[in-house]
């Protein structure tokens, strides 16, 4: 083409990035990968499965899946290298962090030709956010480990952790994982995507440059068999995952009951709102950011768009004209927008969804680009009206195609938004702060931005609610993901009292007890009999009938969650809260030798016992009184001009299962952190003791408590948490009763991956204030949303 | 180039066009990096647009100190803005290569007509009080129909900045109308001095009033103000270009200025030009670059382009 055509056609031309680097790479290592573990490279030799550039189709290496052995191998590795590991100063950590940060800095292009031609993302991208992004937390987190014998003081490392990640962003979500986990003093074990395996090599080989010592991180390259692997090894003390939700739910119910950590980051379906008032072009840039990023291939893709009616034809035909400036094609030129999609799987079964949406009367809008003859393209494109009913307005597309829907007002909108499983992220245009904020507010979604969208930074937490995950990477909040409080003492077995459920029969009613009183559940602020309309016998501790409770069953545990559901307003008000956990210890002293009589009748524990139960109980009032109005968030210094927010939030309607040691304060140091938080509970009392209940919704009627905020269900504690932790509308379970029941409703609570925290069979010391109160349990009452707020007039 | 546009005739002063209206500056900002950092035009694609990138500049000379010979050397650079060998070898040297007008004050306006005689380069004049505008009305038409006169093909008028900084649309609307009126059938560029809107929402109201009013340009900048053009400004400029083109069918042209200086620079506006609006705004019937110190730099590249070897800036002509 001569320069008078192109003065004519004023066309970009080709910009192709030099490959050269990353090709002799890959013959230097004759194409074929391994595993890195314990400082050493292995399995090259049988490297059997194929990596392709899914922009050619060319096979640009192989690496081995590793089994058992390699595992085990890597695990052990770093469970040797664990000790002495973290057993290093912060600054001698902080050192490593930051050898790797300079390390990646140093080979910039190598990487980013390495990750695009692996996955097929765009090389603009690879340059500007995976590889800088990736720099970044390797910077900050240099920093947490220089810091860490001040800022967690307290707090130790968790030993080995099994970290496991997708191919959307490769080299990016190694170091999200493996960051922050030897900031803190773990090691690693990490298993790559088996699609693209090249960067996590050339990071291993860094590692050695920098002298990293053998075991701290050891790499494993495989599939999903890999995977699970790691999941279920005995030595692993954390899981870490990032991926399906799908893959999540099996990873919740292989690690039940095994004692692992876990932090699961998943899928999304993620609102985009533009409401009237917005920059209705940088709303359009919005969703070239939020959609038609890394073509599609991302969790927190704002794909589901809701524009105000108002506005909507205006919107989609700015849409339209923007789609059709998208460019599409080689990935490794430097004017490609968008590449190739990661594999022919994941390829067709995009298009499979796009098809069945477009037999089922949806209407898809597509750019007309030429798209390349080889590789996994798609055109980017929309959904124009997808009706929230449409099934392709419900699942994760995973691929470069919006879905779009009106709504009429702000309540509405919010409606809308919340009206999936997913709570990842969403992202809110409007120019008006009063409208913003209300939305950023009011949606359930652990990453929020403003006028904004896919803005990350290595000190603003990300990760979702809901059917999205829990746990955080980044910022302080990330590295609590990565830590555990010392234990003070040796932990002992719960022991659960063995209690005959069995229907009373008549005549086996209290013994002496002068006043017949008749106990019945709490719900929504209301005494109510069980569904079933059965009893069962709460004993004294000489195994005299004390009572008759309630013998509930799955009926009451729904009713009490609708209840609890209904009382959302409990979280507005922090001050509100405040004062009535003040009221609730008022209460509780004025009814203190009431209580103190059923404690030593229940338990045959003394009196003076029995009254320092009690008197803890209302200092624990106090206390959580106290932290209801300042247990704040945080403002995080991430980019000039953003505001971003971390807000502790109240995770929902929560589950309570309580001990049977100390009936009373037990079951109240549960209670309480999660309602000062602004939670609702649906609380089960110790079954043994159950007629603690009946005394304390008593004085829960003359708290102002408002209804539905605590509910009391008694009856067979393993039953009724099987119940909870399978019902969809329990947004969080906390269980202190055996082992084995731990073991089931961490298993049970797969279905819509609540979070779970389990004593693990363990007893919990309900007297001791080290363990039994603090931030540590305002913080799992609570999740962060991070709100984006970037300004400028 | 010949003009593929029928002129802006304007419209009534319509509010609802414009006054609902709010940028967002952060997110105009990381589009305009984008666009900065997303598009790379390399080797013969380059020189090309280095080319249309000349086509493009009203090169300009506004100081307290021109003179006659100043501006007719200025003139001379115009018609031969880049060495015959270099054009040549590039096999351009008969497209008639030269800057797209010639840009002075409205006394230069006479020595640089003539020295430009024949070329077919036209003469732009800033006039209205130029930098501040903010002489009475009847000096500021005054100096538009001297200009016309001394044989202005192009008039670049300054805008009140109190008009829209107090929200007066009418008044700007006015004022505008009337200097169009005045320019007849010169082009009329109007400058908006963005630099001293404070908001990009401003830009983009001021952007829409002078459209309305008939502009046949909209331009950022006189040069004098503190910031001048920015991508981001551009950007807003150019979205508002494209609103009132949706909304009347009219092609108004763009013109940054104050600013850029390298090829670079040049590079990144027209490829915000493609992407914002399209092909048609690529020419300098709607697009132009006010500079002064832009074409040296781009001189050095297209030698670069030519021989592989760094240029130096001795061996391009003044201007």
């Amino acid at each position: 083409m001569n320069i008078k055509d192109i003065m004519a056609s004023m066309d970009y031309g080709p910009s192709p990035e030099d490959q050269g680097a990353a090709q002799a790479w890959l013959d230097a290592h004759d194409r074929r990968l391994g595993h890195f573990i314990n400082g050493a490279f292995q399995g090259a030799a049988s490297a059997d499965l194929a990596v392709e550039n899914p922009a050619t189709g060319e096979t640009l290496a192989h690496i081995p899946q590793a089994g058992q052995a390699e595992v085990d191998a890597a695990v052990k590795a770093a469970k040797i290298a664990f000790g002495p590991w973290s057993r290093k100063s912060g600054y001698e950590r902080s050192q490593f962090l930051y050898a790797m940060a300079r390390g990646l800095q140093k080979r910039e292009r190598l990487f980013s030709v390495l990750e695009t031609m692996d996955n097929g993302k765009a090389i603009r991208e690879s340059r500007t956010a995976d590889l800088p992004l990736a720099v970044r937390h390797f910077y900050h987190h240099a920093g947490w480990a220089a810091m860490a014998e001040t800022e967690f003081s307290g707090q130790q490392a968790l030993g080995v952790c099994g970290q496991i990640i997708p191919w959307n962003f490769p080299l990016l979500m190694l170091a999200w994982k493996v960051a922050p986990a030897l900031a803190a003093g773990n090691t690693v074990v990490l298993k790559p995507a088996d699609l693209t395996p090249l960067t996590s090599v050339a990071f291993a080989e860094l590692l050695v440059e920098i002298g990293l010592p053998k075991g701290v991180v050891n790499i494993v390259q495989g599939g999903a068999e890999t995977g699970a692997l790691i999941v279920r090894h005995p030595d692993i003390a954390k899981i870490a995952f990032t991926g399906s939700t799908a893959v999540g739910r099996e990873i919740r119910r292989e690690t039940a009951g095994s004692g692992k950590r876990l932090t699961l980051e998943l899928g999304g379906k993620s609102p985009f709102v533009i409401c009237t008032d917005a920059d209705l072009d940088a709303a359009v840039e919005g969703v070239v950011e939020g959609v038609w990023f890394n073509q599609g291939e991302v969790c927190c893709a704002g794909s589901r768009l809701l524009v105000q009616e108002g506005i909507a034809p205006r919107f989609l035909d700015k849409l339209r004209a923007r789609v059709e400036k998208i460019r599409v094609g080689d990935p490794l030129d430097k004017s490609t927008d968008m590449g190739a999609i990661v594999s022919a799987r994941q390829k067709s079964r995009i298009e499979n969804l796009l098809a069945n949406a477009s037999r089922q009367g949806n209407r898809l809008e597509q750019s007309s680009c030429a798209l390349p003859e080889q590789g996994h393209f798609v055109s980017p494109g929309f959904f124009a009206d997808a009706e929230p009913a449409s099934e392709i307005s419900q699942v994760e597309i995973f691929g470069p195609i919006a879905v779009t829907t009106s709504f009429r007002t702000i309540d509405e909108a919010v409606d809308l938004a919340n009206n999936t499983g997913y709570g990842l992220s969403a992202s809110i245009w409007s120019e008006n702060i009063n409208a913003a904020t209300e939305l950023a507010a009011r949606i359930k979604a652990g990453v929020v931005w403003i006028n904004a969208t896919n803005v990350f930074d290595a000190n603003a937490p990300f990760g979702g609610v809901k059917e999205s995950g829990f746990g955080r990477e980044g910022a302080r909040e990330g590295m609590q993901a990565y830590l555990e409080a010392i234990p003070t003492s040796r932990s002992k077995p719960a022991k659960p009292v063995d209690v005959d459920f069995s229907p009373t029969r008549l005549g086996e009613g209290p013994l002496d007890d002068a006043l017949d009183r008749t106990m019945k559940n709490y719900v929504g602020g209301k005494q109510a009999r069980p569904d079933g309309g059965a009893s069962y016998v709460v004993r004294d501790h000489k195994n005299r009938p004390l009572g008759l409770a309630p013998l509930s069953a799955r009926k009451d545990i729904r009713n009490a969650v609708e209840a609890a559901t209904k009382a959302g307003a409990w979280a507005a008000n922090a001050h509100g809260r405040a004062q009535v956990l003040f009221f609730l210890a008022e209460n509780i002293a004025a009814r203190a030798s009431e209580l103190i009589s059923l404690l030593q009748n229940m338990t045959g524990t003394g009196k003076s016992e029995a009254g320092a139960e009690v008197q803890k109980t209302l200092e624990r009032c106090f206390y959580y009184a106290g932290m209801a109005d300042k247990d704040d968030g945080a403002i995080h210094a991430t980019k000039p001009r953003h505001l971003t927010l971390a807000v502790k939030e109240p995770i929902g309607v929560v589950g309570v299962l309580a001990s049977d040691n100390a009936p009373l304060l037990g079951l109240m140091s549960l209670i309480l952190p999660l309602i000062a938080a602004g939670n609702r509970v649906v609380a089960i009392p110790s079954p043994a003791h159950a007629l603690i209940a009946q005394a304390l919704y008593q004085i829960f009627d003359t708290s102002d408590l408002p209804a539905g905020v605590v509910n009391l269900i008694s009856g067979d504690r393993d039953v009724l948490a099987k119940t909870l932790a399978e019902h969809d509308a329990v947004d969080a379970l906390w269980y202190h009763g055996s082992a084995p029941g731990a073991a089931a409703v961490e298993a049970g609570a797969a279905g819509n991956l609540k979070q779970v925290w389990t004593n693990a069979g363990t007893a919990t010391d309900w007297f001791d204030d080290n363990v039994a109160r603090g931030r540590q349990w305002t913080d799992m009452a609570t999740q962060i949303k991070t709100i984006w707020v970037p300004y400028g007039a | 180039m010949s003009e593929n546009w029928a002129r802006n005739p304007g419209t009534a002063l319509q509010r609802d066009r414009f006054e609902d209206v709010n940028i967002n500056r952060t997110a105009a900002e990381r589009r305009a990096a984008n666009i900065a950092s997303g598009r790379s035009v390399k080797k013969q694609h380059q020189a090309a647009w280095l080319l249309r990138a000349i086509q493009c500049i009203d090169l300009t000379t506004l100081a307290g100190d021109d003179t006659p010979g100043r501006v007719r050397r200025l003139c001379a650079k115009a018609r031969q803005p880049v060495r015959h060998d270099l054009l040549s070898a590039m096999d351009v040297q008969d497209i008639g290569m030269t800057t797209g007008a010639v840009c002075v004050y409205p006394t230069m306006v006479r020595h640089a007509v003539q020295a430009l005689q024949g070329s077919g380069i036209p003469v732009a004049s800033v006039a209205t009080g130029f930098p501040a505008g903010l002489t009475p009305m009847t000096q500021r038409l005054a100096e538009i129909h001297y200009a016309v006169d001394e044989g202005a093909a192009e008039i670049d008028i300054v805008i009140t900045r109190e008009h829209v900084l107090l929200g007066n649309w009418q008044a700007l609307y006015d004022e505008i109308c009337a200097m169009r009126e005045a320019c007849g059938d010169a082009h009329m560029k109007a400058i908006l001095a963005t630099g001293e809107l404070g908001t990009l929402t401003n830009v983009y109201r001021a952007s829409m009033v002078a459209m309305q009013a008939g502009s046949d340009f909209i331009k950022t900048s006189t040069g004098k103000e503190p910031v001048n053009a920015t991508l981001p400004v551009s950007l807003t400029m150019l979205r508002a270009i494209r609103d009132y083109g949706e909304q009347t069918g009219h092609h108004v042209g763009f013109k940054p200025a104050g600013g850029l200086r390298t090829a670079k620079d040049a590079m990144a506006w027209l490829a915000l030009m493609k992407e914002e609006l399209g092909a048609p705004w690529l020419r300098p019937d709607l697009f132009r670059i006010g500079a002064s110190s832009l074409l040296a730099d781009i001189e050095r590249q297209l030698e670069h382009h030519v021989t592989g070897r760094y240029a130096s800036a001795d061996h391009h002509a003044l201007s």
